[in-house]
């Protein structure tokens, strides 16, 4: 092989492909074993989460004896022995879903409000502007919306109400705020892919712009802007940081919106370092943890199922 | 090709179990070698190796002053200080982690810690009281009064004396050393209602000094004198929450810092824990991080919260 390599007055791109050792084969080898470990170290480590986050999530249940059932729906918590021990979830739960519906209704009109307008009304401009400044938004931390969050919307809200501004709106707003440059960039990318025959049939029949916008592209990429808002909602259900500085983390089931409220998440990082090792306060917050993970599991194939429906 | 393809996966396995074997063996390494220094005998003046300090974050900024200056006496001498609260603390230094675990309570007090085998070494006091927004108008209360508001029986400062204003509880989380002393002490064990809860003594002052009406609990050291501070302390039963009354056992709300060590502790351990108890530390870094030398109480008090004089 090295032969022909030396003799041969082949074109420069055959010797480009070809180097020294002539180990062609070698090489196939090497990157399909950097490729396979690359994917098999990611499943592994997903599979191990997974499991330990199980095991630990279950042993409150099978080591402890909590009621699985008084766990989901109870209203008290109170797991570190204050009085009677009690360990009802269902506040937490609660908190969680309200912060992020509420938090989708937020961010998915102005989401794909502003995603039509960046891909159908200003399309120059819109992507030249628009788009840098949402992927700036994304990269914010989270601990800096929580800050605004608590600097500016805690107080605004303290003096319009009657409650004293941490509240399940505060934290809609500052969650809505956080998962708004996902639904913006992903639903754009949605309606982007709308093939453009589509839009000329729509015009060619006489329709005006905000006609072939309402009837004709939203509904084809309706699948993939659900897709959006879905994701946006898994972010704000995992979002722990920001929620606990504006919420109040109340352990009372929420009144109002404008009552403070808990959620999963920010009882698991206010209580984590105070508990020891196998306690059953310790246990219950990996159960709550467990809770996390089988929702965004349940957000995931909900995603998997929008999509496959997908019609463009 | 089926076959190279078997081969390929097969070459990746024992890559990936590689990587993993190769990350435990690191752990093992490290911890061999702090456990094997932090047991040299260095009775001596300067000594050497390296242990883990860590727990309760309330102790934290003593632990990292105090190791500040005690490596400059003892530049060998490598001593990490770890936040993670008192549970991790415990939880850790019973493990054989942490060589010093820091915690804000008893470790008699927490299940799933054998405190048989952890040796308690009691560094300060840390006394604290209700912490409540001027706007209130209510800075001397009766325990009796503050059991009301703490566990929602009252709902108006007028109704303990102040002004007319809804009481807004702030509360910190399960299992935190500061709410236990509060809820022992304070409240006489009873359980506070709900309202905001919030990890950080920084947040609780920032809360209670914007929001009309809210009280929470404090340590003595997050309190300034400064006219301009919304925080007010809390005088109880008409005694002043000062560290004089706490050690003269007048004010009842305080507790312990302690650093636990598994066993006796022996080497670095040792001549740290024995630094931490020295004069140069309890009469200046002591008093100037906000606690109470331990070596100043006129009283003292076991697991059980039974109070007597020394």
């Amino acid at each position: 092989m090295s032969n022909i390599n030396h003799s041969s007055t082949s074109s420069s791109t055959h010797r480009l492909i070809k180097n020294k050792n002539g180990s062609v084969k070698r090489n196939e080898l090497r990157g399909k074993v950097v490729v396979y470990s690359c994917a098999a170290l990611i499943i592994i480590a997903t599979i191990a989460i997974t499991l330990f986050l199980t095991i630990k999530g279950l042993q409150s249940f099978i080591v402890n004896g909590v009621n699985v059932g008084e766990f989901l729906t109870g209203l008290t918590w109170s797991p570190s022995g204050e009085g009677d021990v009690s360990y009802g979830a269902f506040p937490f739960i609660f908190g969680s879903f309200s912060v992020t519906f509420l938090a989708a209704l937020f961010a998915a009109p102005l989401g794909i409000g502003s995603a039509i307008f960046m891909t159908e009304i200003a399309k120059t401009w819109g992507q030249k502007v628009l788009q840098p400044v949402i992927e700036i938004l994304v990269g914010i931390p989270s601990v800096v919306y929580g800050l605004i969050g608590l600097t500016v919307i805690v107080p605004l809200i303290r003096e319009h109400s009657s409650g004293i501004g941490f509240s399940l709106l505060a934290g809609m707003i500052v969650v809505g705020v956080m998962i708004l440059p996902t639904v913006t960039s992903i639903s754009a990318d949605a309606l982007k892919s709308i093939p453009q025959d589509i839009k000329d049939a729509s015009y060619g029949l006489g329709a005006t712009r905000w006609q072939t916008i309402y009837k004709v592209i939203l509904p084809a990429a309706m699948p993939s802007l659900a897709t959006a808002v879905v994701l946006g909602m898994a972010r704000a259900f995992g979002e722990a940081l920001a929620v606990q500085m504006v919420i109040g983390n109340s352990k009372a089931l929420p009144e109002s919106i404008t009552d403070q409220a808990a959620t999963l998440t920010s009882i698991i990082t206010l209580s984590m370092g105070h508990t020891t090792y196998g306690s059953l306060h310790n246990n219950l917050l990996w159960s709550l943890g467990l809770i996390l993970l089988v929702m965004s599991y349940v957000f995931i194939i909900i995603i998997r199922f929008i999509s496959s429906r997908r019609k463009v | 090709m089926k076959k190279f393809k078997s081969l390929a996966i097969m070459f990746t396995f024992v890559l990936v179990m590689g990587v993993l074997a190769a990350c435990g063996g690191g752990n093992e390494n490290s911890s061999n070698s702090s456990n094997g220094n932090g047991g040299e005998e260095g009775s001596s003046e300067a000594v050497s190796g390296s242990i883990i300090v860590g727990g309760s974050s309330a102790l934290q900024p003593l632990a990292a002053a105090a190791v500040e200056q005690f490596q400059q006496n003892n530049p060998d001498a490598q001593i990490d200080v770890q936040g993670g609260g008192s549970g991790t603390g415990l939880s850790e230094v019973a493990a054989g982690n942490f060589d010093i675990g820091n915690a804000d309570y008893f470790a008699e007090s927490k299940e799933g810690i054998e405190a048989s085998e952890l040796v308690d070494h009691k560094v300060a006091v840390v006394g604290m009281t209700a912490a409540v927004n001027a706007e209130a108008g209510v800075t001397d209360i009766s325990k009796e009064d503050l059991i009301k508001v703490f566990t929602g029986e009252v709902t108006n400062w007028k109704d303990v004396g102040g002004e007319d204003m809804e009481i807004q509880l702030v509360n910190r989380p399960d299992g935190s050393g500061t709410r236990a002393t509060f809820n022992e002490f304070g409240l006489d064990g009873a359980t506070p209602a709900e309202g905001i809860t919030e990890d950080s003594s920084n947040t609780v002052k920032k809360i209670v000094n914007d929001t009309p009406g809210a009280v929470g609990y404090l340590a003595f050291s997050y309190f300034d004198d400064s006219s301009d501070s919304n925080v007010k302390k809390m005088a109880i039963d008409g005694v002043e929450a000062t560290d004089e009354n706490v050690t003269t056992g007048d004010f009842p709300i305080w507790a312990y810092e302690h650093m636990y060590t598994k066993g006796e502790p022996e080497g670095l351990e040792k001549a740290f824990l024995d630094y931490m108890m020295s004069d140069e530390v309890q009469t200046s870094l002591v008093p100037d991080q906000g606690y109470i030398p331990a070596s100043k109480m006129k009283v003292e008090r076991d697991a059980e919260g039974n109070q007597s004089d020394l």
